[in-house]
């Protein structure tokens, strides 16, 4: 029996994600952040991370989702990348959970788009399927 | 546990080949001194000792490759240190070839994570015949070890006599490294004791190495630290000045004096934090140049010359990413020395030079830079040649080039595609060198220079900043956005207003050029530059133009407002943001925010404004050097009711205003708080004789700020009037106290103020503290 893996949730146009624990450095809040111009456009910023510069991603814009709407600011999940913190910008944080291997299956062919390339694959969970977020290539711009 | 030790492996391969790395360092070089005939008592030591080093930790993690190359050298070395054989040039040869070997094995190993199938079985027989061919033919081991030479005596020491009788049975034959066993030790733990400070740091490997003391030679003192946990002190560092910067605003409004002193000593504490921290970033200049000896020996070689190298300054330290930047660029200059400047043995001869041509490297502190010099006694730049060949290559034409001083003449090899080299040799001379030595050192803020005497030598003058991550930088906004421009970049700051706002700027086919004291200064708009707004058609009231140089060439950049100058810290950006051109990095200001450092070349080749312009460039510039020789930039003011005064713009590091109520007192000086420091004021109108009382205090106040050498002065003035660009005449009349001479500037008598000699007399400890610094 394979040892169960915990993932951080969130929530993205009504989508449940998840990503490694192992691989997030820390959950803030919304942060003020400096536009930087001629920049991809997945790019949303850059944050003061006590003294550390982090790019945010805009995760929407990224999978190719629809732009967000309504007042509420985005959440930062920081992951660990190869070289440094990058911040993805997310609707809402859902809990940490705990997850067994044998609820996983690979993304099903009639995924398209940039989904496809990101999506590593989804749990089977009781209430709602988990899509589980490939961190090193959503930090990636192409 | 299985990937634990994977981890280990890998954790001592790293370590083996860093060790490796040094040691093959040290190797190379006391095999010159011993080529020189210069070596030391226990070069041969130090040398056995690197390789046998190498050997064992290879050998305990299993590298058999390295170990089996390592072991015959080893060999050889042993022999040679027992005094067994002599020293002969073809076996130095076959040692740094050796050497080189080993280099390329390890080198493959970081790469690859393999040994390579490289054969090296060549270079092996030759190093095993050295071993029996150099030795005395029919000698018996006995004898050998019993009559040992007189080097054997040196390179033992101490320890030869001790050791003759427990060598007597080994013969050279089996000299293995097995049957070496105890005895090895005991020799190499004698020479450490006895050797001087560079070899005392290397622990001599155990023979039953455990993977624990294999993992890395740990001295006493020195501790081996990843440069990714000091860059993220550094961080840390620069996060806690911002946040004491935060405190002090606060406090400076407070009342409570505990919450004063409170905070007076995070202050104190939190500036020496930052020196100290900056400090373990910084590496001797000697980390690169210990590598040059054996490149000149190897490159003076293949091209018959003969050549001595001089290092001065080797202690000099700076950051080490700076030190990354200069290697490769410093290489090269030598390299181009050696093959462009210093001349063949019998051309010298033939001139009256000795034979060996002399090449001097020197490092050395000054002005809070790094200077780095280069020198040859060679033959110097050629001029007339150097000017056809750029005709020749259409980078000048006829008629400019006979008008070129010969200053920008030697500037001329910094061109891209230039080569004087009559012949394309495998170490100069294909044309990409000097300009790409230039712009590796500009990257990093840094300036180069050339001297040439014909016929005397070439001197080439480096100076760079010494660290890369604090820089001082203009903020300057565009479209409500900060950012910042390194202050290396910048040349002065134009503001038109009312009429000339409206018609100043003029278009040229589209591009907007500003008429700079008669010369075309061709304009970009960083708004649109950077895609923030298209160009409105409304005239605005007030242009800043923010006149820039890159690449030697000058441009206007035209921003919204111009802030302030501040010293940043420079940060990298993410991967994601990379390739955008007109970005050198980030940086966190006062409030917390993050703004972009614009790269000045970057935006500039991004915007085509200098691109076309290079030659324009190159041809207008003698008129204006022969001009700018003679005169001076001058900073007129009053000071009390005396005449009017000037003092070079050079001495002013800033003019700043500051309200009187901000006036404190340290013991019976007054003093205003800087930039986080104390900076002392003088009153110059009292170190002038004419005055009489002290006129009342104007506020606020106007001060000049000097610094040199780290330290600040504050010169309070009454008035400051303009800078002004004039050829002055000083006459020197009857001294008066703080006057050095006057001039005629502007059609009126001006006093020349004698700022080192005031500041002498309010703060005799001012230089004398600098000095210290």
């Amino acid at each position: 029996m394979a040892n169960p893996k915990q993932f951080c949730t969130f929530f993205l146009d009504g989508l449940y994600f998840g990503v490694e624990v192992t691989n997030v450095q820390e959950v803030l809040r919304y942060q003020p952040m400096t536009r930087v111009p001629l920049a991809p456009a997945i790019v949303e910023g850059l944050i003061n991370l006590r003294g550390q510069i982090v790019t945010a991603i805009d995760l929407r814009r990224r999978l190719e989702l629809p732009a967000r709407t309504g007042e509420k600011l985005p959440m930062n999940i920081v992951i660990r990348a190869d070289d440094g913190a990058v911040s993805l910008l997310v609707d809402e944080i859902g809990d940490v959970v705990e997850i067994q291997d044998d609820i996983f299956e690979r993304p099903p062919e009639t995924l398209r788009g940039t989904a496809r390339e990101l999506v590593r694959g989804v749990y089977k969970m009781k209430e709602r399927l988990l899509l589980v977020l490939d961190t090193q290539k959503a930090t990636h711009c192409n | 546990m299985a990937l634990n030790n994977e981890a280990l492996q890998q954790q001592l391969i790293n370590d083996l080949i860093i060790e490796s790395a040094e040691g093959l360092e040290r190797f190379d070089n006391e095999i010159l001194r011993l080529e020189k005939g210069a070596g030391k008592s226990d070069s041969l030591n130090i040398v056995f000792r690197a390789i046998h080093t190498i050997k064992g930790t290879a050998g305990c993690i299993g590298l058999g490759k390295i170990e089996s190359v390592a072991h015959v050298g080893e060999n050889l070395l042993s022999l040679l240190r027992d005094g067994k054989i002599k020293i002969s040039p073809p076996m130095i040869s076959a040692l740094f070839e050796y050497s080189d070997a080993l280099k390329e094995i390890l080198g493959c190993l970081e790469k690859t994570g393999q040994q390579g199938d490289k054969d090296y079985s060549s270079l092996l027989q030759k190093l095993q015949q050295l071993q029996t061919g150099e030795a005395p033919a029919g000698e018996t081991p006995l004898r050998a070890a019993a009559m040992p030479t007189a080097s054997a005596n040196e390179s033992w020491g101490l320890f030869a006599d001790d050791v003759a009788p427990v060598a007597a049975p080994v013969t050279p034959a089996v000299s293995e490294n097995q049957s070496w066993g105890l005895f090895d030790e005991e020799s190499a733990v004698a020479s450490t004791a006895t050797a001087p400070a560079p070899a005392a740091t290397e622990t001599p490997p155990p023979v039953e190495n455990s993977p624990a003391r294999a993992a890395g030679s740990v001295s006493e003192t020195a501790i081996r630290v990843e440069v990714s946990q000091l860059d993220k002190l550094m961080n840390l560092v620069g996060e806690l000045v911002l946040a004491r910067n935060q405190i002090l605003q606060f406090t400076g409004e407070a009342t409570e004096p505990a919450l004063h002193h409170a905070s007076q000593r995070l202050n104190i504490i939190t500036t020496e934090l930052q020196e100290s921290v900056m400090k373990t970033r910084m590496q001797p200049i000697d980390n690169i140049w210990a590598k040059f000896p054996r490149i000149v020996r190897d490159v003076t070689r293949e091209l018959g010359k003969k050549i001595q190298l001089v290092m001065e300054g080797n202690e000099t330290e700076l950051d080490r990413t700076i030190i990354e930047a200069i290697k490769d660029p410093l290489m090269h200059i030598l390299r181009n020395s050696i093959d462009h400047g210093i001349e063949k043995p019998e051309v010298r001869v033939k001139a009256g030079k000795p034979e060996q041509g002399l090449l001097i490297l020197r490092a050395f502190h000054e002005g809070g830079q790094v200077n780095i010099e280069i020198m040859d006694d060679g033959g110097g730049i050629n001029v007339a040649r150097v000017k056809q060949k750029a005709i020749e290559k259409g980078l000048v034409t006829a008629e400019a080039a006979a008008r070129l001083a010969d200053r920008d003449v030697f500037h001329m090899i910094f061109l891209p595609g230039f080569s004087t080299a009559e012949k394309v040799t495998n170490v100069s001379g294909r044309g990409v060198g000097m300009d790409v030595v230039k712009t590796n050192i500009e990257k990093i803020g840094g300036s180069v220079d050339i001297f040439s005497e014909p016929g005397q030598g070439t001197t080439l003058k480096i100076k760079i900043p010494l660290t890369l991550a604090i820089i001082p930088a203009l903020i300057i906004t565009s479209h409500g956005e900060r950012f910042a421009i390194p202050q290396v970049n910048l040349l002065e700051l134009v503001r038109l207003e009312g009429a000339s706002a409206r018609s100043g700027i003029e278009m040229l086919y589209g591009a907007p050029v500003y008429r700079l004291r008669g010369q075309l200064l061709p304009l970009i708009y960083l708004n649109r530059e950077l895609g923030l707004a298209e160009l409105s058609e409304a005239k605005p009231e007030v242009v800043h133009i923010v006149v820039l140089q890159a690449d030697g060439q000058h441009f206007g950049m035209i921003v919204d407002a111009i802030n302030d100058t501040e010293e940043i810290v420079v940060k990298p950006l993410g991967k994601q943001l990379k390739n955008i051109p007109c970005f050198a990095g980030a940086t966190i200001m006062g409030d917390g925010k993050v703004a972009l450092i614009l790269d000045v070349l970057g935006l500039a080749q991004l915007s085509k404004v200098i691109a076309e312009t290079r030659d324009r460039a190159l041809t207008e510039k003698p008129a204006e050097s022969a001009r700018a020789d003679d005169r001076q930039t001058l900073l007129l003011f009053h000071a009390g009711k005396n005449s009017r005064l000037a003092i070079p713009l050079s001495m002013v590091a800033r003019l700043e205003e500051f309200p009187l109520h901000s006036v404190e007192r340290a013991g019976d000086q007054e003093v205003v708080q800087y930039r986080g420091q104390i900076l002392p004021l003088i009153q110059v109108s009292k170190y002038l004789t004419q005055t009489e009382t002290a006129a009342a205090p104007q506020d606020p106040m106007q001060v000049v700020v000097y610094s040199e050498s780290g330290r600040s002065i504050g010169l309070v003035v009454s008035r400051i009037h303009d800078i002004v660009q004039e050829t002055i005449t000083v006459k020197r009349e009857t001294p008066r106290r703080g006057i050095v001479g006057s001039a005629v500037i502007h059609d009126k008598v001006t006093d020349l103020l004698d700022v080192r000699g005031i500041i002498r007399a309010a703060e005799p400890n001012f230089y004398a503290a600098a000095e210290k610094v």
